[in-house]
């Protein structure tokens, strides 16, 4: 007995040790050590551009960049301080709080010298998963297959001053104990418009809210579904698809998603809004440009566009909601996403939010506000 | 027989307690803060016991003379139990009321109202005597509103169940508004500001620059000339082939202007909160 286990152990040890050594992982080909090496057909899975590209997410993965760069073809590649910054984000942007999760590969064409595909980045940040669509174009280097990266076109703002005089509302407590002389009144907000609509087998309570007041309000949105016998069957909150911070007449899209409630269970909506005065400030501006329903390289109807910072602050966090309406005017979907780049001042940035397809084809008209995350005023 | 010397008992008992029973008089009126004084008949020592919302007194007296209460032991006001006790215990019930309006609290709401809009103000006021007491008997209080020291509203209100209150329009002129209630030479103010409503006639102009297009309003003003607020958002919208441009500018210095990035033939619209504005028709070359 006293042998048996000690010699139990050793066995799985060297069983283990053996089953590693022959079995060609990806990660025993990637990381770090993995520079330079010209790409062979050990690995498992797909073609051999598939493999490298997977060797190349997988530097990727790790933030290896050294490692990722070595993958590159020498055509038309980028430095690799701009191919760091565009997979690595910079200035406290979304990317730079992201890590590649998973990815997907489809072939799309390929022959001895050069293959093209499409992959899709899953990247894991604190919002949520972000995926991209990106098709690559592989070639055969030397006899090593290398991804085709251009430069990318990366903002590059030049200095200069600009000037910023927008207004900012401070908020004073009042010192006094005196009852009936405590503060000032909370800002007064109202829902303009809601609808609720079946979606995935869940239900959408979606609508508009304008702050009607003269002062910048924090909003929230609660709404609780009763059933057909009056009870709540759930209650739920915008949580971030609303823009929190309303200045005077601002007007915000909300939408509260209930995914296990069948809107065939609910007798009627109760909506409620919290509303806070807050300081704010009437800074930055962000223009939304170009807006257009397109289609994009996986066949999904998105909303996309440029976003315009017109002030002279970075924002490094933006976020994009698109109320679209039928032909009536009614609010019949919110759509949001996130950009995973910052905002530098006077420098365009393209976005793209999904629009369901049942939806892309009723949609008469959209709406499209930005809330902001700027870290120097955090 | 029986019932006869039943009768009879009870009929000795009951002039015996007429004529040698303590019995207890409180004050016709009494006033909170102020001494009180009691009656009393009957003769003997007795202990007497005053309780009320904010005290409880026990005192010896003597049957016959009078009992005062300091100041001091009626000063909330309310109902109290006095209590004479020698033999047999005698109580009486009492109200003590509130003193002369000496401090007052004033509600006035909202902090921030429209200008040009019915009942949108309302005061109430609570007049207290020195002691803290709602002072539930009818008293006058003038309130006032004045703006730039004239005078918008002034009206003497009675208190009903210790409460006055009143209800007016707001006025035209956006600005701060001072509302006043006042008792007895006791005043207490509060600030409200008006502010201008919905912007109205909303129109906008444009012009082509080397960087796009920009567009302005003209100073923006509500349906009483008011001036909007400065960060009041103003949509601006451009409907061209390059697709559709958005941006919530707020106004500054009474004008709200914005860059926008159309190509060809171009409309430009504005609105604020649930106001629209006019629109322009432009082909922008670029």
């Amino acid at each position: 007995m006293k042998i048996i286990i000690p010699v139990a152990i050793l066995v799985v040890t060297i069983a283990l040790l053996v089953a590693g050594g022959l079995s060609p992982s990806q990660v025993g080909i990637a990381v770090g050590e993995g520079v330079g090496t010209t790409f062979t057909g050990a690995s498992t899975g797909g073609t051999i551009p598939e493999q490298m590209v997977n060797v190349f997410l997988q530097n990727v993965q790790r933030r290896n960049w050294d490692g990722a760069y070595a993958y590159l073809a020498t055509q038309n590649k980028a430095d690799e301080a701009s191919f760091v910054r565009e997979l690595g984000g910079r200035d406290a942007s979304l990317r730079t709080f992201s890590t590649l999760s998973s990815w997907d590969l489809k072939p799309l064409r390929a022959n001895d010298s050069e293959a093209e595909i499409r992959t899709t980045f899953r990247w894991s940040t604190p919002v949520g998963v972000m995926a991209s669509v990106r098709d690559l174009k592989v070639v055969n280097e030397n006899n090593a297959w290398k991804i085709v990266w251009p430069q990318p076109q990366l903002a590059d703002v030049p200095a200069q001053v600009v000037p910023v005089n927008y207004l900012r509302w401070d908020l004073v407590a009042h010192a006094g104990q005196e009852w009936g002389n405590s503060g000032v009144d909370g800002p007064r907000v109202r829902i303009v418009s809601m609808n609720a609509v079946a979606y995935n087998g869940g239900s959408v309570i979606m609508g508009e809210a304008l702050n009607e007041d003269t002062v910048p309000a924090f909003v929230n949105v609660n709404a609780s579904l009763m059933g057909k016998d009056g009870k709540p069957i759930g209650e739920e909150s915008s949580f971030d698809k609303i823009l929190h911070v309303l200045l005077p007449k601002q007007v915000t899209p909300y939408r509260i998603d209930f995914p296990n409630v069948d809107i065939q269970t609910v007798k009627n909506v109760q909506m409620d809004i919290k509303t806070t005065l807050v300081p704010a400030s009437a800074d930055p501006v962000i223009g939304v440009m170009n807006q257009s329903i397109d289609t994009d390289a996986i066949g999904r109807k998105v909303l996309k566009g440029q976003l315009l910072n017109q002030s002279g602050q970075i924002v490094n966090v933006s976020h994009v909601i698109a109320t679209f309406y039928d032909t009536d005017g009614k609010v019949i979907w919110v759509s949001d996403g996130y950009v995973d780049s910052a905002l530098y001042p006077q420098t365009p940035e393209t976005f793209s939010v999904e629009v369901p397809s049942t939806v892309a084809g009723s949609a008469h008209n959209y709406h499209v506000v930005v809330n902001q995350y700027s870290l120097e005023r955090s | 027989m029986r019932a006869r010397l039943i009768l009879a008992a009870l009929l000795g008992f009951l002039l015996a307690n007429r004529c040698f029973g303590q019995e207890l008089t409180p004050p016709r009126q009494a006033i909170a803060g102020n001494p009180l004084s009691f009656s009393t008949t009957g003769s003997g020592s007795a202990t007497f016991y005053l309780f009320g919302p904010g005290s409880a007194v026990k005192q010896d007296v003597h049957l016959g003379q009078s009992i005062e209460v300091r100041a001091e032991d009626v000063v909330t006001a309310g109902r109290y139990t006095a209590i004479v006790c020698s033999d047999t215990c005698h109580a009486e019930h009492f109200f003590v009321a509130a003193g002369a309006p000496a401090s007052m609290s004033f509600l006035a709401h909202p902090s921030r109202a429209m200008v040009k809009q019915n009942d949108s103000i309302s005061g109430v006021a609570f007049p207290f005597d020195k002691y803290e007491n709602l002072i539930l008997s009818p008293v006058n209080v003038n309130f006032e509103m004045t703006a730039n020291k004239n005078s918008l509203f002034s009206r003497a209100i009675p208190t009903r169940q210790g409460v006055a209150w009143f209800r007016t329009n707001s006025g035209n002129t956006a600005g701060l508004v001072l509302l006043s209630a006042s008792v007895n030479g006791i005043s207490t103010q509060r600030a409200l500001q008006l502010v201008a409503s919905d912007p109205c006639n909303l129109r906008i102009k444009a012009q082509q620059t080397a960087k796009g297009v920009l567009v302005e309003t003209e100073p923006i003003h509500d349906c009483a000339g008011n001036i909007v607020p400065d960060g009041t958002i103003v949509t601006f919208t451009a409907n061209s082939g390059a697709g559709r441009s958005t941006v919530d500018a707020p106004i500054k210095q009474g004008v709200a202007r914005a860059n926008l990035t159309p190509a060809g033939s171009t409309t430009i619209s504005a609105a604020s909160g649930v106001v629209m504005g006019n629109e322009l028709r432009m082909d922008v070359r670029r």
